[in-house]
């Protein structure tokens, strides 16, 4: 079953959406749009690093977007201007990575794969990867939730509660790592933020609970990667585009639902 | 034991000292007010001895296994994240259904509210809501930061006189900010008057009187507080620091009443910036 292209694809898309969509929903509620955006700009300089120096392309991409997130993440604890920061090292990692590129021969030919993702070429240790890393993910979330929400609502509460919110925040760095590091072959470097926000947005209006939330984001991301694909074979569209496609239109039919429900 | 016992305190944000050389430590039971003027510390002192703040020197330390039920100041609570008030009073434990039914009948949070959002709240509301979710912690210690911002004042007093009823109830004791001098020096076992370092701390009758309180505060709200002491001159024994906070809760029964049997609570109007429709 395995070995059709089509199924690998359609299982990493779906593992990544999923992964994407649990860890999403922190993304949209700490407003960590620009984090991510830079962690996963990030990727690209991993993946010049790993074929530079020969090394397995997702563990050079966790290795940068770490480094990346951790660096950060001490920056907003010094009080830097948080935007201005998240775009210098944003667009820095992304042109250092592009140069990178650029010195390797042959690389060049599959940058835009890295870029936006090249879904139909998973392999069966890709997928391995994909899966291993979103239900670590998952497991993750089950065992912190409590303190993950506590500390994500405000970080005094939690700590009055003897929760390090510090050491929450920096289980959420590690999980965009990873998260960026498994779908940067799925859907590539520059829409990965796309994955995680968008299925999270559509959930919103639908949900009363952060469960619901998450429970909705997951829905919205499997039905994204399914439909995108779908989309992507009758079409002949690049299927990572399609697959954001997908996710974006349903963000809009929920947007149009929840303001006629409200009158 | 005391609770907790700050030795030497001093905290800062970005190398300048906000608090400096604070001792204070907290007995089982008793209601502590912490007052200052603006920028003198007050809620500095709070998230250190909650443990939201590292001290950048001196000590605190805890009793073993305390549980602290904080109150913050202002708890905001992004649009994106969906949060009913039944699922945020059990944050960040799961508390039994009768447990936080309790909590909400104590609190005067009306039945009808645990599926709202927190932030379809009136100020009111979300004010008593934080104080269940914080006695859900079955705590030794309420940690309260200007809980009654935003509130009227018979509303505040009545939050006050509901915060003694819970201390008296549950044994807890209740370290507190507050810059509504006049109620808070009669809901007090002790005042500590705070201005970077303590000024000067005791019964709100030694307080009142201290030359440091008077520089702090001056004539004016010393006024408020002769009017209040004369008020209630008749509960109280000069030098007295036990159960003189519940004593004249007769004077306050009107409120009391607004606050438990009024589910839409009338002064909920004062709080428009919570954007409700």
């Amino acid at each position: 079953m395995l070995d059709d292209f089509l199924i690998r694809a359609t299982l990493a898309g779906v593992g990544v959406g999923l992964g994407a969509a649990l860890l999403g929903c922190f993304v949209v509620w700490r407003r960590m749009a620009y984090f991510g955006d830079a962690t996963a700009h990030a990727a690209i300089l991993g993946v010049a690093l790993s074929l530079g120096f020969s090394l397995p392309i997702p563990g050079g991409v966790l290795v940068v977007a770490l480094v990346m997130a951790l660096t950060i993440t001490a920056l907003s604890r010094r009080g830097q201007a948080m935007d201005t920061v998240l775009g210098v090292l944003a667009h820095a990692a992304l042109a250092f990575g592009l140069m990178a590129v650029a010195f390797l021969p042959g690389a060049r030919l599959n940058l835009e794969s890295y870029l936006f993702g090249d879904i139909l070429s998973v392999s069966k240790s890709d997928l391995a990867l994909v899966w291993g890393g979103t239900v670590l993910l998952a497991l993750w979330l089950a065992w912190r939730w409590q303190a993950l929400l506590t500390a994500t609502l405000n970080p005094d509460l939690a700590a009055a509660s003897g929760i390090d919110p510090e050491r929450e925040q920096l289980g959420l760095t590690l999980a965009l790592a990873l998260v960026v590091a498994l779908s940067i072959k799925v859907v590539g470097a520059l829409l990965i933020t796309a994955l995680l926000i968008i299925p999270a947005a559509a959930a919103r209006p639908f949900a009363r609970t952060p469960e619901a939330m998450l429970g909705l984001a997951a829905v919205v991301a499997v039905a994204s990667a399914l439909g995108g694909l779908r989309l992507a074979w009758v079409l002949d569209t690049p299927a990572g585009p399609s697959i954001v496609t997908c996710a974006v239109i349903l963000f809009a039919l929920g947007q149009i639902v929840a303001r006629l429900r409200r009158g | 034991m005391s609770l907790l016992t700050a030795r030497r305190l001093t905290a800062g944000f970005g190398g300048q000292q906000v608090l400096q050389g604070v001792d204070l430590s907290l007995e089982p039971g008793e209601i502590v007010t912490i007052v200052g003027p603006n920028g003198s510390g007050k809620s500095t002192l709070l998230r250190v001895l909650a443990g939201a703040l590292k001290p950048t020197g001196g000590t605190v330390t805890r009793m073993p296994g305390l549980r602290i039920g904080y109150v913050p100041q202002k708890l905001h609570i992004d649009r994106t994240l969906p949060m009913s008030v039944m699922r945020f009073l059990n944050l960040p434990h799961r508390a039994r259904p009768d447990a936080i039914a309790r909590a909400m009948a104590r609190t005067g949070v009306a039945e009808s509210l645990a599926q709202r959002q927190m932030v379809d709240l009136s100020g009111g509301q979300f004010q008593r809501v934080l104080l269940a979710r914080a006695l859900l912690q079955d705590p030794h210690i309420l940690m309260l930061d200007e809980a009654t911002q935003g509130l009227d004042q018979p509303a505040s007093a009545a939050f006050y006189q509901l915060i003694d009823e819970i201390r008296h109830e549950i044994g807890c004791a209740v370290l507190m900010i507050s810059h509504e001098l006049h109620v808070v020096m009669s809901a007090s076992d002790r005042v500590v008057c705070l201005n970077g370092h303590i000024c000067c701390q005791g019964t709100p009758e030694v307080v009142s009187s201290a030359p440091e309180y008077r520089a702090l505060f001056g004539r004016g709200t010393q006024g408020a507080l002769a009017l209040y002491r004369h008020q209630h001159d008749h509960d109280h024994d000069e030098g007295c620091t036990h159960d003189h906070g519940h004593d004249h809760g007769h004077d306050h029964a009107h409120a009391h009443d607004h606050l438990h049997d009024d589910p839409a609570p009338r002064h909920a109007t004062l709080h428009t910036t919570q954007g409700r429709p």
